[in-house]
Formats: structure tokens, sequence, C-alpha cells
């Protein structure tokens, strides 16, 4: 079972989701929020690197360069500009498609590769993998391309996803069972909730909705879910003990037991 | 000058939309994404302009001869059963060179809008990405030219950037060449944390910061953490912000909190105002 934790908006309280539901039901943490991971920070594992994320990046042999900017014209990226006597490669904006090197009549690219990010493992209580995207990288979606391939196939997986609805979120979503969308009860949550679940649908993807900061803001997401007919699993009050135990980095699940139990039915309902 | 946080959530938004009152600029929503800034700003649009960022293939399943050539070639994965995975595809242009019957052709989509528009505070671009697209650093830099060209045929000399969350793509396009990054953070770990990699991405493309504390009293303890980085490093703090309901109340009501309340909007003011003599010295920097 593969568990997707998304929210569209950033910071309406998917990774407090994610950690507080693996915690509850004793599940595997995938955090592919690789542009800025914070999963650990609630369960605090010491975190081994197990693998380097790498794209494929050409490298250009000037002996066998005729300059004739065929790569250049074929790459959608830009990131190549050929001059008379030097070609120079932008690895930021290279995808790693590979095209160039088709391209070439002189065979005059090879493979080299780059390292964009990086992946770990840890385990306190739970276990948890993270990927990271190194500062200055642009492309995040082949980092979480990589951590998924460390989902396991049996057990319980519980994916932390990166915010926004962009391609990275579809990457982390894309074969998962089912998504929760977290959001809050106003309208900058309630319109980034709308994007997320029509993503959600798009995938053919089951998907519930837990409304954090419950009671603050206006009923415009419990509406909307009523006339969807999307189930809305949890409702997570705002309480200013639940906001501080999330300041100090620690899973308030853990802290109130009813919690836990909540957590564990919210399983039950999706399971 | 760019608004950015890291992590989401922070009240970035909230900000920029006080701003708007007290500034005569051109404002600019980058988090194409999820934009929210127009929520609050209310635009009247008056100008809409399609944008095309990559293409996508499609196989003609007429001249497939189901030979598997594209699908081994696609370092997107977005081949599957001889059929494009849509959402996956990059349009990078590897599938069409490698098919031995050209049944594959790669085709124009519209992946976002642009939108120009007028608001109670002035003009106002905004973007918005078509669900589940990439490349919106395009997006993003298509957004920043439309409100130069504004900026420049009206004749107002400051661009206040609205930025995403992350630190990818879409953010170095926002915070790129910009005069100033106002980062606002919060005194979470995990926004800590976030905000000091953001830090890292604007002194990565040599942009200066300052930082302001929002719902600094829901944990004074890391907002001392945040004000101790800061001095250890030499970046100014330009305010703090408390906690309250009203922030939230102002934005359901789809007003800013200068309009909604007057001691709040205070503190924005006097955050706005330090922001302004941060922008004079970098202009006098500059010439
Ligand atoms: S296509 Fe090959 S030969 Fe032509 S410029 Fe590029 S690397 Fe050189
Ligand atoms: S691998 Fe693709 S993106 Fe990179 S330089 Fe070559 S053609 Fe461009
Ligand atoms: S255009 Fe590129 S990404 Fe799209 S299917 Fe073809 S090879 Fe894959
Ligand atoms: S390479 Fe062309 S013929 Fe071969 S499977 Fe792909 S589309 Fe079909």
């Amino acid at each position: 079972m593969i568990i997707t934790v998304a929210s569209g908006k950033g910071g309406t309280g998917k990774t407090t989701v994610a950690v507080n539901l693996a915690l509850a039901i004793e599940a595997t943490l995938y955090d592919c929020d690789v542009e800025e991971p914070n999963a650990n920070i609630f369960i605090k594992a010491d975190l081994q690197k197990v693998d380097d994320v790498k794209l494929m990046n050409p490298v250009f042999d000037l002996q066998k360069c005729t300059f004739c900017k065929k790569c250049a014209e074929f790459c959608k990226y830009n990131a190549i500009a050929v001059l008379s006597s030097d070609v120079i490669l932008f690895p930021e904006l290279c995808s790693g498609c590979g095209g160039c090197k088709i391209v070439c009549p002189y065979d005059a690219i090879s493979e080299g590769s780059r390292s964009i990010g990086e992946i770990y493992h840890g385990k306190n209580g739970i276990e948890i993998y993270q990927g990271v995207m190194n500062v200055g990288e642009a492309r995040a979606t082949p980092v979480v391309a990589k951590l998924k391939e460390y989902v396991k196939k049996d057990g319980i997986s519980v994916l932390d996803a990166p915010p926004g609805n962009g391609c990275p979120v579809i990457e982390t979503m894309h074969g998962s069972d089912f998504v929760i969308l977290v959001t809050e009860p106003t309208p900058f949550g309630f319109h980034d909730f709308k994007i997320a679940y029509e993503l959600a649908k798009k995938l053919d993807i089951p998907a519930g909705v837990v409304i954090n900061r419950y009671g603050v803001g206006d009923d415009s997401v419990e509406k909307y879910c009523r006339d969807e007919g999307v189930d809305v699993l949890m409702k997570i009050p705002y309480s200013r003990e639940i906001a501080e135990l999330y300041s100090k980095g620690i899973p308030f699940a853990s802290h109130i037991p009813e919690w836990r139990k909540k957590f564990q039915e919210l399983y039950e309902v999706i399971g | 000058m760019v608004v950015a946080s890291g992590k989401g959530g922070t009240g970035k938004t909230s900000m920029v939309s006080s701003f708007a009152a007290l500034t005569n600029a051109v404002f600019a929503d980058c988090d194409v994404d999820a934009p929210n800034l127009h929520l609050i700003l209310k635009p009247e649009i008056t100008e809409k302009m399609p944008y095309e960022g990559m293409e996508v293939a499609r196989i003609d399943e007429g001249k497939c001869i189901k030979c598997g050539e594209c699908e081994r070639a696609c370092r997107f994965n977005a081949i599957e059963n001889f059929k494009v995975i849509e959402e996956k595809c990059e349009g990078c242009g590897v599938c069409p060179l490698v098919c031995p019957v050209d049944a594959i052709t790669l085709h124009k989509r519209v992946n976002g809008i642009v939108y120009v528009a007028d608001t109670r505070f002035g003009d106002f671009v905004y973007g918005i990405l078509s669900p589940g697209e990439e490349a919106s650093g395009k997006l993003v830099t298509m957004v920043r030219k439309k409100a130069q060209e504004i900026a420049e045929k009206k004749g107002k000399d400051l661009i206040v950037i609205d930025a995403p969350a992350g630190i990818g793509c879409p953010v170095i396009s926002s915070i790129g060449g910009t005069d100033l990054a106002v980062i606002v953070a919060e005194p979470t770990m995990a926004a800590i944390h976030d905000m000091e990699r953001i830090l890292k991405v604007a002194e990565h493309f040599n942009v200066p910061t300052v930082v302001c504390i929002n719902k600094y009293d829901i944990n004074e303890e890391q907002s001392r953490k945040i004000e101790e980085y800061c001095r250890e490093k030499g970046i100014e703090i330009l305010g703090k912000i408390p906690f309250n309901k009203k922030f939230t109340e102002a934005m359901v009501e789809g007003k800013n909190i200068i309009e909604y309340d007057e001691e709040l909007g205070k503190i924005i003011r006097e955050i706005w105002n330090r922001v302004e003599k941060k922008l004079g010295e970098r202009q006098k920097e500059k010439t």
C-alpha cells in the first residue's frame, strides 16, 4: 500500500500528517519534498547516504567535433552553445535526455554524469528514506524518481510529496494507491487544494482530505468536499499545543495518544 | 525585489499583498505552481497570453510497429506499452529520433497562462501553470518579462515578486537578477532548515538578503535562533510579526492586513519602510 500525502499549497501541514500517520501505523516514510526535506526533523533518525542521484550529461570530444551545431539545434533545453572552436554545456539546464548524443553525426559526444542530489536512509522507530536536491540545481523530478526506486512493494509506504502541483508532485503521486490531500480552511488553502484534487483525479488515484488548523478561516473546503463527494478523513483543530510541538520538531501524535489512535483509524478507513 | 521563503505557508503572499497597498510598484506572482496573490488583489484582467512550454510526444498507432525503441530511449519513463504518458513526457524530442517508422511527432501544448491585470493597488502580472507541468522556470521568466515591460512603459522603477516555495527551477528564475530578496521565516525547526537552504540559493546567485520573522511568538526560542543565525551571517532582520488570527480573517475577506487591521498594519508598514531604505541603499551601490 502506497499512500501519498500532498497539499498543493505549502505549509498546510502535509509533513505533519505524513510523519504522524507513518509513526502511528508503523509505515516506512519517504520524504519526496527533495527541495526542502523536513520529515526527519520529526523522526530524528541518524541518516546515512545510500545513493547518488546522477543525471546523464554529454561530454564533448573536441578532436572529433566539427562544430556543426546539430546538438545545439536539437537540444530543447538550450543547454548547449556551439562556438567556432568550442562547445559549452550549461549543466543546470541539461535534462539528461540523451538526444544530443543520438543526433551528433561525428560521434563526438559521450555519456558523462553529474550528481544532482542524494538519497539517505535511517531508522528511529520507523524507517525513513529522504531525497535531497543539491542547492543550485533546478530539477527536482529525477531526485524524486530515484527515491521512488526505494519504495517497498510490500508493507505500507507513506510518501510526503513536495508542495505545488508541478512535475515532481506527479512523479511522487504516480503509482500510489491513495492520496491524502492536506489543506487548511483558508482561501489560499482551498484554491490550491482544488488544483491538487484535480491532479489526483487526472491520475485516477482515490483521494481523501485532511483539514488542518480546523476552526480558522471559512467552510469553503468542507462545502466543496460535500459537493464533490470527497471524504473528509480527519479534521485537526487549530491548537496552540499542536503548533508548539510542531515548532519544536515533535510529532504531536506521539505526544497525544488519542491522536495516534485517530491516525490509525484514518488508515483503517483508506486501507 | 523578491519575497521568498523556502518553506511554503510562512505568510509570504500575505506580506506581498500588504506591500501592494504601500508602494506604487508592479507586482508579479511567480508562484506559478500554486498562485495565491490574485485571491487578495482581485485583478481585472486586461491581457491574457498562453504559455507554450515543452511539447508533448504523440504516437500514431496506425504507423507504430511496436518495436519498443522509443520506450528504451526515453529517459523520463514517459512511454509505457507504446503509449505516451502525457504527464511525464518532457517533450525532449528523443523518441521521434529513434522511431524507425516515423510514428512519433511532437505537438504544442498550452502549459499555462500569463495574465496582465489592473488591481485596486495598480499593475499586476501573474502566471498559472497547468497542473502537472514542468519547466515552470520558463513561465516565471515570461511573467517577469511582462512585469518589466509594464514597469518600463509606466515609468515605475520597482517590481515586487512573490516567489514560489522550494529552491528549484522556478525559485531560481524568480530570485536570479533581483536587487533584494526578503526571506519570510517562521520560528519552527522545519522553516529554519528551509530558510537556510533558500539563503544559500540567494548567495549562489549573488542576491543580497534580509529576513523577516513571521509568527515570531509561536516559539520565541526558535525565533532567537533565527536572529542568532542571521547575526552570524551578517543578514539584517527587518522585523518580527506576531501570530494573530486576524491575518487569516483578513485573507478570508479577501483583504490585506493594511486594509483590515490598523495595529498589525503598522508593523507591516514599518517593515516596508525598512525594505524601501534597503532598496535605496542598493540603488546607490549600483550607480
Ligand atoms: S553535433 Fe557533434 S559534431 Fe556537431 S557540434 Fe555537436 S558535438 Fe560537435
Ligand atoms: S542531454 Fe538532452 S538536455 Fe542535455 S544537452 Fe543533450 S540534448 Fe540537451
Ligand atoms: S519526447 Fe522525450 S520525454 Fe516525451 S516521450 Fe519522447 S523521449 Fe520521452
Ligand atoms: S519506436 Fe516507433 S515504432 Fe517503435 S514502438 Fe515506438 S512508436 Fe512504435
